[in-house]
């Protein structure tokens, strides 16, 4: 299936440029598309996602509009189709 | 040769340059701009040399990139050059020190990092390999954050053997005698304030330790309250803050060529960060610590700022030159080994690490 990766202006040089992906997953949750997106775009993979795969603190994913944290996290489910948006979080200074 | 200033901030990198023996400085940057770069060395064991820069990219998590043009262009390693292997279950926070060997273990460079790890590279830094050594140590999980991070901060390899030594904030001093597999605590007399036992076997809160340039059993290490030194390799501490105006602070720099030369930031205490009087002064030893000297030709009164720990460096020349950055933004060189000094930048984020190399 094929999820939509909508990318921040930022990150979007790590992905050839794009600020939207369209990636194709072979599992069907956050972490099975967050893990093919890794596999083909390393270096954007590991500013999401530290090494244990756990999403980095200052970043926010959002799966058709609902952030994961408040939802099913990493175990989200996505399908064909789903929306899945990368933001910075509100932080820094 | 140029000699070649890094100055590593909490918003990017700057690097001045001197073609007229340190008398003056162009400054140029930002590079890495919006990047936290606590860690920075300068390799010059490479036909070109090479920056290091252990950076933090605020949201998007830390790394080390490099530079083999001098800033001109960065690299990095597509998925880190220091990465906690998975059966650690930890990630990596920040790299607080990049260490190259000496030039006879080319491509090997050492990092700091937290948490609480040390790694060595022997491809020039492109990527590390955790030290399991000090990893599987049973004290490892008893070490505490200080109030910037748990880190190993300090890597300190020695040219003529198989000795490394470290500090962290906390957990004291540590030195491995075979190249990092095993290693011991060395804390003897160095004191805390902060646990019920002030003088534990570790846990110590040292800021900072550098080498005598008169040989490797010679330490210093600046304290959390309090200066000491070594003579027996970390064997034993006694104190040197006599004459001192306080024993607080973050930066202990020793000179590379001058044995019994060493220089320190003090401030007032942990509770307040600031020189004394808001006086910033720099504090020099010519006898290991027996009897210290005020210098502050050049810096300014009403100075209410603090030096981090990596924000002060000695050059190779002779006489030694000195570089430190403030977290207010400015940036003071001698060149005569701390007799005056000269503002060569201000207005810079928080200075965080400064080093300095010459190069072709």
């Amino acid at each position: 299936m094929t999820v939509q990766v909508v990318l921040p202006g930022v990150l979007a040089d790590l992905a050839g440029g794009s600020k939207h992906l369209n990636v194709e997953v072979a599992g069907d949750t956050v972490a099975d598309l967050l893990e093919a997106l890794a596999v083909e775009h390393p270096l954007l993979g590991r500013r999401i996602r530290d090494e244990t795969g756990h999403v980095r603190r200052f970043v926010n994913v959002y799966v058709d509009g609902d952030d994961v944290r408040f939802s099913g996290g990493l175990a989200t489910p996505v399908a064909d189709g789903t929306v899945v948006q990368v933001l910075p979080s509100v932080a820094g200074g | 040769m140029t000699d070649l200033l890094a100055i590593g901030t909490r918003k990017g990198l700057w690097l001045a340059r001197s073609d007229d023996d340190r008398r003056t400085w162009t400054v140029d940057g930002p590079h890495l701009l919006a990047q936290e770069v606590a860690a920075v060395s300068i390799d010059t064991r490479l036909p070109s040399p090479r920056v290091l820069a252990g950076i933090q990219y605020g949201h998007w998590g830390p790394t080390v990139m490099w530079s083999d043009d001098l800033g001109g262009t960065w690299n990095e390693s597509d998925h880190g050059a220091i990465r906690f292997p998975e059966d650690t279950g930890a990630a990596l926070a920040r790299v607080w020190q990049l260490r190259p060997d000496t030039a006879d273990r080319p491509g090997v460079v050492w990092a700091g990092c937290e948490p609480h790890s040390l790694w060595r590279s022997t491809d020039g830094g492109c990527s590390f390999e955790l030290v399991r050594g000090l990893h599987d140590h049973p004290h490892r999980p008893t070490w505490q954050p200080g109030g910037g991070g748990g880190a190993v901060h300090t890597v300190l390899p020695d040219p003529a053997s198989d000795r490394v030594t470290i500090a962290m904030s906390t957990g004291g001093v540590y030195v491995s005698e075979d190249g990092g597999e095993k290693w011991e605590p060395r804390n003897r007399g160095i004191t805390v304030i902060f646990g019920p036992d002030p003088l534990p076997e570790y846990g110590q809160c040292v800021h900072k330790a550098a080498v005598d340039a008169g040989g490797p059993d010679r330490l210093y290490a600046q304290n959390h309250f309090g200066v000491f030194r070594s003579d027996d390799a970390g064997g034993s501490w006694t104190s040197i803050a006599a004459g001192l105006p306080a024993d607080f602070g973050f930066p202990i720099v020793s000179s590379p060529i001058t044995p019994g030369s060493a220089w320190v930031v003090p401030l007032v205490a942990d509770m307040q960060r600031v020189p004394p009087d808001g006086r910033l002064r720099v504090h020099r030893t010519r006898d290991a610590g027996e009897t210290w000297t005020e210098l502050g030709d050049g810096l300014p009164d009403d100075a209410w700022v603090a030096v981090m720990r990596d924000a002060f460096c000695a050059d190779d020349h002779d006489p030694t030159g000195l570089f430190f950055g403030t977290r207010d933004g400015c940036v003071y060189a001698s060149r005569d080994e701390g007799e005056s000094f000269t503002l060569i930048a201000d207005h810079l984020p928080d200075v965080l690490a400064v080093r300095a190399a010459r190069v072709p």
